[in-house]
């Protein structure tokens, strides 16, 4: 099985969010993407290929040229981790109304 | 259903904003964060201590079968009754360090309140990490379900 990286580790890193905005605002290829960083070009593929691998990007092939297209459905994904946060707060304040209520005319 | 909780955390930040909208009078949301008894309920706790006022200490503990499963205190700054709580919080015995924690409580109408929690964590790194603690443990939980369930296969 292929190994699955931690889409959390992957936008953890400023160059790969940065790269993220850029590829969500129109897909690009590689050395588009580089020209953009001050950073060494094979650091910046190293970057675009963890963004794949845990299909942020998908790739696509154009003639000679690989195009990066952002994926906003696996950015949602990004997105609802927050929701058992959310839940578990919603959980706890209903259980405080609940509790307190039993305290209204004490 | 829409959760009545509604959490705002921007990107790279280091605080969150929760807040919620209670069907309780104001007087009665504070008790619930200053009443020992009250706070034992809902918290699912015990409070071995609650000092409420400008630099009084809280702590809680609670037990899993007779086993001290999480401890956690902290400090208040400001202690302004069914307005404000200013304090820190902190987890015992873990890596975590403190956090901030502003609680404004306003009052919408005689019988209705709002609490807005404004927390503010150490670094960026720590607050999504807290974050994403629910998740994680969902995540384990589900996945342990998943291996009980193989070994019940074998």
């Amino acid at each position: 099985m292929k190994f699955r990286r931690d889409v959390f580790q992957a936008i953890s890193d400023p160059t790969r969010r940065a790269i993220l905005v850029l590829v969500a605002a129109q897909s690009m290829t590689a050395g588009a993407i580089a020209a953009n960083f001050n950073t060494a070009r094979p650091t910046v593929s190293r970057h675009l290929q963890i963004l794949t691998e845990c299909e942020l990007l998908d790739q696509e092939q154009k003639g000679r040229e690989v195009y990066y297209h952002f994926n906003p459905q696996k950015m949602k994904e990004v997105a609802d981790f927050i929701e058992p946060f959310v839940k578990l707060w919603d959980d706890r304040f209903n259980k405080l109304e609940a509790a307190a209520k039993k305290y209204k005319n004490k | 259903m829409e959760l009545k909780t509604k959490v705002h955390a921007d990107n790279s930040k280091q605080d969150i904003l929760i807040t919620r909208e209670f069907d309780l009078p104001l007087e009665l949301l504070f008790r619930a964060y200053t009443d020992p008894e009250i706070v034992e309920h809902w918290m699912s706790t015990k409070v071995l201590k609650l000092d409420n006022r400008p630099h009084g200490g809280y702590q809680f503990e609670t037990s899993h079968d007779g086993q001290v499963m999480f401890r956690a205190n902290g400090v208040y700054h400001e202690f302004v009754p069914n307005k404000k709580i200013t304090r820190t919080f902190e987890m015992e015995n873990t890596p975590f360090d403190a956090q901030l924690e502003f609680l404004k409580f306003e009052e919408l109408t005689d019988e209705t309140s709002k609490l807005t929690m404004h927390v503010v964590y150490r670094s960026a790194e720590l607050r999504d990490e807290m974050l994403r603690m629910p998740f994680a443990a969902g995540l384990n939980m589900a996945h342990n379900r998943l291996e009980e369930f193989v070994r019940t296969l074998k």
